[in-house]
């Protein structure tokens, strides 16, 4: 049995004083396998012509290509406005731009991290932000990780809200002792005594041909714990925005961002690009709507989740005789908390379930999202068992083909997909 | 001599892709007899730290150990530049951290040890892979990731391993500690035998390297703490980094020398001192080498943001290290023009023919992707990237 309507509210959220709610789709009754129209709003109702189809997928292509927003059309702002103006920003500079707007907003905020300042970030995240703010509020550290979280951490309990960079989160090891025990524990121990305003940030995951001690991810190591925040950003708007909200929280966020994304551009509007944009956390994000299956993924996966969907549709259109199948696609934004309601609403709408992450599979995000699913109320709207799509469970390999075979592609994602659906 | 012996081995691995010491001899040195066969140099006298005596100020050098230490460095030097190229190329990918300007520091190091005794560093690592015993060709085949490199593709620039040598690390600080259990075991096991464990000058304010003094110290582990400083750690210079820049100081009550990292016979004599030193059970030391590298801290970084042009080429006109060797030797009469070009000539082409074997080497099948995650264990399943791909997994 599957529902008429969305149990739980749709999410929705403020930007610069004005209040967007994302409109619930209604669900469709009956047979889901039959002629749909194909579209990021997909309201499943109505059929169109095959070339209307077509030329509908031919932008569509465009616009996952150029990896614009595919929500757009399902958003209905509370009153009417003229379509603002989009400027093209990709990660790297969302996240710089929007460390110097908090930089500039609060004098307690501070950067620290290794060639941060006069090197202008290793991966230039931080470019600007030394000529701008001077060796005071950006700080070239030494290669001491566990010195210097501790010393960041520090300095939050003191009343400065640090923001704490690992070149690369696999340098976090060395000092996740002070991430953990110093920062995430803090606040109960002291009975809400001392809070820990630190934000840690740095690229996660794996990159290009960096080999095993460079390209792990840390979502899952850091979700496990009380007390942090965890956020993953997937395109620019996330990057900025929860990088922000970040900042101004009060408590230690772990921000796991991606480096073959930084230099990935995204269309931002007007609304986005206010100084004070910020997206909450602890809140995930439909990409793109669907009806026969769901997909969750965080960070550059959600890239590819919306990829295999654009597959399927265009697939199914193309195919006459196949079926055409829409997914939804939803992006976590945050590990923890985890929105679950979100995940559940959806997965209530399509009755199936697939993660898709870079991670090892053991013990990971995935994981935590099936177990979450089983013992919710959602469940009982399955129609098969949920899945994760994940990176292999090997360390990483230095060779190109054997590291292309330890990530998870869009073909995995596409054959994944038809295996639930047992298509 | 059997050091000897096995450096000219080592070199001559032209199309031997095994690691096995080889006994192709080739006699290329032609025996003149009006070369000098033997010359004394003055090295700098080393600065001491806790030590009433140092290395020995004086450098015997013979023709073949010369004619060897500049074949050893000039192909380190030709195979770097080349991995440069590939690099630019695209060939290879992912980090490639360069160590021309530094090939003193692994040569005079090498030639002052034993083979049999140990050694580990950090990511600058292929150097110190060559010295080690593994040949051209494997290097560069791993570092464009086919199934001929030496990690047979699966480890990259950072993750190269040989016969007491271990990598290659790729997070540094973490390889001072891992020396100093080596020496360790080596003590343990009553063998006369050092660890060499190696970290730069950005490293060297790493907790963990203190954490390992400190132990070495009180359980007198035969291990040489080694500070390559070249001056800059990544793009942050030792005056940056530091609170103490006399990093062979750093290691306060276990004794330390101060080293030219650019004159390959100063190192020789001062890690002869050290490892004698140690081999007495007199317990670990620290040496720090002064030494500099042309390239950027890899192949990202251009180098030239946080140092000059103009520093670059005066170190290398004035203290390349290949280039003190050559003139020593010209101006000894131990070698002659026509010899150095000679061996210029075949190092070129060993270098050619490693490249081409780089390059034309396919990749790593497949089904190794699973292999070696665990020792003497039976095969096993391992999870593909979802639940109906079931890799398989063999020690």
């Amino acid at each position: 049995m599957r529902p008429m309507r969305v149990p739980f509210g749709p999410p929705e959220w403020r930007i610069g004083g004005v209040r967007f709610r994302a409109v619930a789709q209604p669900a469709v009754i009956g047979s889901r396998i039959g002629r749909r129209t194909i579209g990021p709003a997909s309201s499943g109702t109505s059929r169109s012509s095959l070339t209307e189809d077509r030329s509908k997928m031919a932008s569509i292509r465009c616009f996952l290509r150029s990896g614009k927003s595919a929500v757009s059309v399902v958003l209905r702002r509370e009153f009417s406005k003229t379509s603002p103006a989009a400027v093209q920003v990709n990660v790297r500079d969302a996240l710089n731009q929007a460390m110097d707007e908090e930089l500039e907003r609060d004098e307690k905020v501070f950067l620290l991290g290794e060639e941060v300042a006069q090197y202008d970030g290793a991966y230039k995240v931080s470019r600007g932000l030394w000529k701008k703010y001077g060796d005071k509020r950006i700080i070239d550290t030494p290669i001491t990780e566990m010195g210097f979280a501790g010393i960041a951490v520090g300095a939050a309990f003191a009343g400065l809200r640090p923001i704490c960079e690992f070149m690369t989160w696999n340098f976090s090891m060395q000092a996740i002792d002070q991430v953990i025990n110093s920062a995430a524990k803090t606040y109960y121990m002291s009975a809400g005594a001392q809070p820990v305003p630190i934000v840690f940030r740095g690229p996660n995951g794996s990159s290009a041909g960096v080999a095993a001690q460079h390209s792990q991810c840390f979502a899952a190591w850091y979700g496990h714990c009380p007390g942090l925040k965890v956020v993953s950003p997937w395109n620019s708007e996330d990057a900025r925005g929860l990088l922000k909200a970040a900042i101004r929280d009060n408590n230690p966020v772990v921000f796991l961002e991606n480096e073959l994304m930084y230099g990935v551009p995204f269309d931002l509007s007007e609304e986005v690009m206010h100084k004070d944009f910020v997206l909450p956390i602890g809140k995930a994000k439909v990409e793109r709507q669907g009806t026969h299956i769901t997909l969750v993924s965080h960070s550059r996966c959600v890239g590819f989740c919306l990829d295999a969907a654009a597959v399927l549709a265009k697939e199914g259109v193309e195919c006459e005789h196949m079926d055409v199948v829409t997914l939804a696609v939803v992006n976590l934004r945050t590990i923890r908390p985890l929105d679950v309601e979100t995940i559940e609403a959806s997965v209530m709408k399509t009755g199936h379930l697939v993660t898709v992450e870079g991670g090892w599979p053991q013990y990971g995000v995935g994981a935590e999202i099936c177990a979450r699913i089983m013992e919710g109320p959602a469940f009982n709207y399955l129609d098969a068992p949920a899945v994760r799509v994940t990176g292999v469970d090997i360390p990483m390999p230095y060779a190109k083909i054997l590291e292309d075979h330890s990530v998870p592609q869009i073909k995995d994602i596409i054959f994944t997909v038809k295996k639930v659906l047992n298509m | 001599m059997q050091n000897m012996l096995t450096l000219i081995s080592n070199v001559f691995r032209l199309g031997n892709a095994s690691k096995n010491v080889g006994a192709r001899m080739v006699a290329s040195t032609r025996s003149f007899a009006d070369f000098t066969p033997q010359a004394s140099f003055d090295v700098k006298k080393c600065e001491l730290h806790r030590l009433d005596e140092g290395p020995s100020e004086t450098a015997v050098l013979t023709r073949e150990q010369g004619l060897q230490y500049y074949r050893i460095m000039q192909t380190m030097r030709r195979m770097e530049l080349k991995a440069d190229q590939l690099y630019k190329q695209k060939i290879i990918r992912g980090f490639c951290h360069l160590y021309d300007g530094q090939e003193a520091c692994a040569m005079g190091i090498e030639a002052g040890i034993n083979p049999t005794d140990h050694l580990i560093t950090a990511y600058r690592a292929h150097g110190y892979t060559f010295t080690r015993g593994v040949s051209v060709r494997e290097i560069l085949a791993e570092l464009t990731g086919r199934r001929g490199g030496v990690a047979k593709g699966k480890g990259g620039s950072m993750h190269m391993y040989a016969k007491h040598f271990y990598g290659g690390n790729g997070i540094v600080g973490a390889q001072v500690p891992l020396g100093a259990g080596v020496a360790l075991a080596c003590q343990y096991q009553g063998n006369n035998q050092v660890c060499v464990a190696l970290y730069g000058d950005g490293a060297a304010n790493q907790g963990q390297i203190f954490e390992s003094f400190n132990m070495a110290a009180l359980w007198k582990l035969p291990c040489i703490f080694i500070c390559e400083n070249n001056k800059f750690g990544m793009g942050t210079s030792v005056e940056r980094s530091s609170a103490s820049t006399d990093y062979f100081k750093r290691g306060d009550y276990i004794p330390g020398i101060k080293v030219d990292g650019m004159d390959v016979l100063c190192v020789r004599e001062a890690i002869k001192f050290a490892a004698d030193y140690c081999r007495a059970g007199k317990g670990p030391i620290v040496m720090e080498l002064e030494t500099y590298r042309y390239h950027g801290h890899s192949m990202s970084d251009p180098g030239v943001s946080y140092r000059s042009r103009e520093e670059i080429q005066e170190v290398r006109s004035k203290s390349d290290p290949i280039t003190m060797l050559k003139e020593r030797m010209l101006s000894n009469n131990m070698a002659s023009v026509e010899e150095i070009k000679e061996i210029d000539v075949e190092i070129r082409k060993v270098i050619e023919d490693a490249a081409q074997f780089a390059i034309s080497d396919p990749e790593p099948p497949l089904d190794e992707l699973c292999n070696h995650i665990f020792a003497n264990n039976p095969p096993m399943e391992v999870r593909g990237t979802n639940p109906w791909v079931k890799l398989k997994s063999v020690s």
